[in-house]
């Protein structure tokens, strides 16, 4: 039989045309993010009220805490050991209510319209994950500058400092995903506020932000373990300081942070749409 | 002329309420379709359906040539879609409202801007382009929101609603837009209202939805000998086909979205 040539096109041409596709694909996410970020800049005042917990908790809660030296953190002093801990905080609450925007924009139909635009939903998906991650790295910022204030040793190597941005866009992005799937299954901003507040201080509590896995119970050393923020502050750790080091491996931490959020962009994408029903 | 838009025996459950009762209705192109009913008819139901953000219990229905259940990728390039609710965001400009759309329809780089700017000035926006469209008007908005529907050019545009809340003045402007956008670009326009004096300013055709069932469909004109009110009291005649014995109307749901858009407006 003589090959059909309308149906079925060279490759060089189907190379080209799944290149051109996944060219539209990133060029959505980023107009979704980059509205984000622009919204960000009509009203930066969130940004500043944001500030306030992540000083409460390094100088008030800190500097307490390296005093009575109840802690073991090894070679790292206390504010050291807590700072990048309060870095991964400030990235998981910035992240973790981002559902409620949602939920919001489908109360005033703005959602509706994205969705009945040609967007591939994942790409609705990882363009507020990635608004979320550039949210985040205000949070770093505020954390830097207090460190800085604090005297925590920081690294400031070009290399390091590139991986710290890389880890907080990741964690936003992955807790924010999480997030979404959540406001997708509670659907009212009543539940999902309760939800959110649930959530949120168990992620944090059973994870090495505030103290080391080691001293944990066998039972909560398990949770840890299966928290993403642990590895999130364990990449941060090792990143952020001057003589940090990481306890699961660089590689680890990134394997694990990537492909939960791969999981969560793809879970989050079938759930999108469900919201508007 | 062609037939845009065709449904067999559509047909949404919600739980044990029939929302859309194996409705068949075919649009065609280039015409400007009323769907009327009184709330909980499954007018806003049906838009949800063709617009590929409700999937059907069962039944078919194309636009463009398209399934709507096969091929809702197809049916989005080809549609705009401006919802009940005044939806353009509030913390965005006008103009950025439009530009995010213009990337996520695919709209060539190059013609982006173009489209921009003949969509602001065509809507009467062009002063207040870089106005927060926080502070914006009602008529205003709705009618940002028409330009950003219109930016890819679709062939059928689905208004839900298009004056719901709006003042005299905004209507008049906002029906004068939406029959210059039907002379100008051909475009196909299904809208849903419960005005009469609406679907008599902008409607060739329209089609009244009862109980999720087709009460009538067809000209104004066919529609008022059919029901045998005389002259032109239109109300009459909505009266006449939606005429329901069980108090049903008013669904929660329909009720505070309609409040809600009041509430926008102030």
């Amino acid at each position: 039989m003589p090959p059909n040539a309308s149906a079925e096109p060279p490759p060089e041409d189907q190379q080209r045309g799944r290149a051109a596709a996944v060219l539209r694909y990133g060029s959505k996410v980023l107009a979704v993010a980059d509205m984000e970020v622009r919204k960000l800049r009509h009203d930066p005042s969130e940004l500043l009220t944001r500030a306030i917990q992540p000083m409460l908790w390094l100088l008030v809660f800190g500097e307490v805490f390296a005093r009575v030296r109840a802690i073991p953190t090894g070679d790292l002093s206390y504010l050291d050991f807590l700072a990048p801990g309060i870095l991964a905080q400030s990235v998981l609450f910035v992240a973790i209510f981002y559902g409620i925007s949602v939920i919001w924009e489908r109360d005033l139909g703005i959602l509706h319209k994205f969705l009945v635009s040609p967007t591939p939903r994942t790409a609705l998906v990882l363009g507020k994950a990635l608004s979320a991650g550039v949210r985040a790295l205000s949070q770093a910022i505020i954390v830097y500058v207090l460190a800085l204030v604090l005297g925590v040793r920081m690294n400031w190597h070009p290399g390091p400092l590139c991986g710290v941005v890389l880890l907080v866009i990741l964690g936003a992005a992955l807790f924010s995903t999480f997030s979404l799937i959540i406001a997708c299954i509670v659907k009212t901003r009543e539940r999902f506020m309760g939800i959110g507040q649930v959530l949120t201080m168990p992620l944090f509590f059973a994870s090495n932000a505030i103290y080391p896995t080691d001293i944990m119970p066998d039972w909560l050393k398990w949770i840890a373990h299966a928290n993403p923020l642990t590895y999130e502050v364990d990449g941060l750790r090792a990143l952020m300081l001057d003589g940090g080091g990481s306890s699961l491996g660089l590689g680890l931490d990134f394997a694990v942070l990537t492909l939960t959020l791969a999981v969560l962009v793809a879970w989050a994408g079938k759930m999108y749409p469900r919201i508007v029903v | 002329m062609a037939e845009i838009l065709i449904t067999e025996a559509l047909t949404r459950r919600f739980g044990d309420v029939m929302a859309l009762d194996a409705l068949d209705l075919t649009v065609s192109e280039g015409e400007v379709f009323g769907l009327l009913g009184r709330n909980g008819a499954g007018k806003t139901t049906l838009i949800k359906m063709l617009t590929t953000l409700l999937p059907p219990t069962s039944g078919r229905a194309t636009v463009g040539g398209f399934d709507i259940v096969t091929a809702p990728a197809r049916v989005r390039g080809i549609i705009g879609y401006v919802p009940q609710a005044l939806s353009a965001d509030g913390e965005l400009t006008g103009r950025e409202n439009l530009q995010i759309f213009t990337r996520l329809y695919d709209i060539p780089r190059a013609l982006r801007k173009q489209r921009v700017d003949e969509g602001l000035a065509f809507m009467g926006l062009t002063d207040a382009a870089d106005k927060l469209v926080g502070a914006y008007s009602g008529g205003m908005i709705r009618r940002l929101e028409i330009a950003q529907s219109m930016l890819h050019r679709p062939r059928v545009l689905f208004l839900d609603e298009p004056t719901v809340g709006l003042d005299p003045v905004a209507r008049e402007a906002v029906w004068e837009h939406i029959k210059q956008l039907q002379t100008r670009y051909g475009t196909t326009i299904v809208l849903t209202s419960h005005y009469m004096d609406e679907v008599e300013q902008l409607c060739d055709r329209v089609a009244i939805l009862r109980r999720g069932r087709m009460a009538a469909v067809g000209t104004l004109a066919e529609l008022a000998a059919g029901s045998g009110v005389s002259g032109n009291n239109l109300d009459h005649m909505f009266a006449f086909y939606t005429e329901d014995t069980i108090e049903s109307s008013g669904g929660y749901v329909e009720t505070a979205n309609a409040r809600h858009a009041a509430q926008r407006l102030g």
